[in-house]
């Protein structure tokens, strides 16, 4: 097994991670970082999957995933502002219904 | 109830992982030799580093649309009503203080390298602006203050769209020019694509630092 494909391994259960930790929390700043965890894999999986030579990694790859990085910084950046707001509005950063917050997070 | 909740998708996602798993190594046959074909026409790009090059010249329609984003997402968080702004709030910290006296210039001097290097070495206008806001985060912490006061939100909007509005511009030259949109000639390209970064280390320092709550 090349350490390339260590990588898009690793990539790929860092998404289902992710995914499992987004589906488990109502906290929407842990989400956020899920989310986040999510991005990352799949950024790992699309790295290990290039075509390498040696040392040199896929360009091509490379500036996708570069790009994939400042849009994942802009949509967390908006995220944390829409949570932020809505911490002022209601005193929270849950989105499920306030009946359901007794046995939330804290409590697993 | 919830305990059979979570339970269900502990196992989904593990099943959604080994899947995943399971998918990435059996990919099937040999995937397009993209290093070849960019080094192949990395002559003609205008930089001679390859990740530049694809980023700033071979797939710049990417680049250009990942630029409006980073020009959308701060629009719109400025566009959410705020119910007070938020207080500049000076630390105090003479540690913090003393950092940033010797980290700033530092950064801006770094932010220059990083934005010229990129033509020959990994960098570029990304690298350089996330120096250049970093240091704005570090001179807003120490000091409460970072950007001239002179510098209002409705004035940095044109700084804003500085960088999406050269690339636009360059773009439509090359098309003039007689190529294609974003299809520079290669013997200007080198300068063309200096002129798009350093325009988008601005706008794009500027964007992240209003992206910071």
């Amino acid at each position: 097994m090349t350490s390339a494909l260590g990588y898009a391994i690793a990539g790929a259960l860092l998404v289902a991670m992710g995914l499992a930790a987004m589906l488990l929390h109502h906290h929407l700043v842990r989400r956020l970082i899920a989310f986040n965890i999510m991005g990352g894999g799949v950024f790992l999986v699309l790295l290990g999957l290039a075509p390498g030579h040696g040392e040199q990694a896929d360009p091509v790859a490379q500036a996708l995933i570069l790009t994939g990085i400042v849009v994942a910084v802009a949509a967390t950046g908006l995220a944390l502002a829409l949570a932020r707001r809505l911490h002022q509005a209601g005193g929270d950063v849950r989105l499920d219904h306030p009946s359901s917050r007794e046995d939330d997070d804290d409590q697993k | 109830m919830r305990v059979v909740a979570h339970r269900l998708i502990v196992a989904g996602c593990t099943v959604v992982g080994l899947a995943l798993v399971y998918a990435v190594v059996n990919v099937q046959g040999p995937a397009p030799d993209l290093a070849l074909a960019v080094s192949g026409a990395l002559a003609e790009s205008g930089v001679s580093h390859p990740v530049t090059a694809v980023l700033l010249n071979f797939r710049a329609y990417d680049t250009l649309l990942e630029v409006a984003v980073m020009l959308v997402a701060p629009l719109v968080a400025a566009a959410l009503p705020t119910t007070a702004p938020a207080p500049a709030k000076p630390t105090n910290d003479p540690v913090l203080q003393a950092l940033a006296a010797v980290a700033v210039p530092l950064a801006l001097l770094l932010a220059i390298y990083l934005l010229l290097i990129g033509a020959s070495r990994s960098g570029g206008a990304f690298h350089a602006a996330a120096v250049l806001a970093g240091a704005l985060v570090l001179l807003q912490l120490a000091t409460g203050r970072s950007l001239p006061a002179w510098l209002t939100p409705t004035r940095q909007q044109p700084l804003l769209i500085l960088g999406l509005a050269l690339f636009c511009a360059v773009g439509w030259l090359s098309l003039l020019l007689g190529g294609y949109f974003l299809g520079y000639p290669p013997a200007w390209a080198g300068v063309m694509i200096l002129v798009i970064e350093s325009g988008l280390t601005l706008s794009l320092a500027l964007a992240l630092w209003r992206l910071m709550p």
